[in-house]
């Protein structure tokens, strides 16, 4: 039997990871992509309290950030798309006009 | 104890997946070991006996997402940058460092006490975990399935408007005022 906290260090490895991630890169993609490690570690960590618990409200619960994580990358990549359109650059830095 | 190699084995890879996946400079690779990520939680869901989760995880996130991000990817076909960090990465190193001792701090300060719930893992078997998702699914939770398709329609249309041909905005008259514009402010700038 595995203890519940390996389950939730990993999901805090994650966690800490996928911030590393955001406050490094300097493309927008790649930023995007760690907010995916940061949502993955907090799945990680309601199934891990859902099997703990034996309770099924953590395991919708990762449905539903499924849902949002499949509505936030189609939305960020689009967003992605339309300031490449504009500014024709990914990098974090040079996006730092607000007023086009 | 298997259970306890397997969870080092897929744990070691998700963690190194996702080292590899926010260090490395090449996009695509950074793409490709997030697939070796998400496979590998995979693997610990079904450690888990969240059989069902871990096919959705599959399905959506390296089946669908992923995809999604690779053909943007391509898409762009970004060239390769030296600086592909911020010059004070040292930073963000050390805030992610913080931000994991702290959880790791706080988060073992209670023991938390399993309460036991009807959820067993023999009666998932019986009934399969398909089904007992299902159960859930449109029983309890009806009213947040329909609003996450609400936000998934959301979604979509807020994607096809934003990424859609930006054909529109050139041809009408308002690119040509703000052009305009904008040559009359850099023309105000410069006799100034």
């Amino acid at each position: 039997m595995i203890p519940l906290e390996w389950y939730i260090t990993l999901g805090f490895f994650l966690f800490a990871i996928g911030v590393t991630g955001v406050l490094i890169r300097r493309n927008v993609i790649m930023m995007l992509l760690s907010v995916e490690l940061i949502l993955n570690s907090a799945n990680i960590t309601f199934v891990a309290y859902s099997n703990y618990h034996q309770s099924i409200t953590g395991q919708m619960m990762v449905f539903f950030i499924l849902t949002m994580a499949a509505a936030e990358v189609a939305l960020g990549l689009a967003l992605v798309i339309a300031l490449y359109r504009v500014r024709t650059t990914l990098n974090i830095d040079e996006i730092n006009r607000l007023k086009w | 104890m298997t259970g306890q190699l397997l969870f080092l084995y897929f744990g070691g890879m998700t963690v190194a997946g996702a080292i590899v996946a926010v260090a490395a400079p090449n996009l695509v690779y950074s793409a490709l070991a997030l697939l070796v990520t998400f496979i590998h939680i995979a693997g610990i869901y079904i450690l888990m006996n969240a059989e069902f989760i871990a096919a959705v995880q599959i399905i959506v996130y390296a089946g669908a997402i992923l995809v999604l991000y690779l053909f943007v990817l391509m898409l762009f076909n970004p060239r390769q940058e030296k600086l592909y960090m911020h010059k004070q990465y040292k930073v963000g190193v050390f805030l992610g460092a913080v931000v994991l001792f702290l959880m790791l701090f706080a988060g073992f300060r209670t023991e938390i006490l399993s309460l036991g719930g009807s959820y067993t893992p023999d009666l998932v078997e019986e009934l399969g975990h398909t089904r007992a998702i299902g159960n859930a699914l449109f029983t309890d939770f009806i009213f947040p399935f329909e609003m996450a398709s609400l936000i998934l329609l959301v979604a979509m249309f807020g994607a096809i408007i934003l990424a859609g041909s930006g054909r529109r905005r050139r041809k009408g008259p308002g690119g040509r005022v703000d052009l305009s514009a904008r040559d009359e402010a850099k023309k105000a700038l410069a006799d100034s």
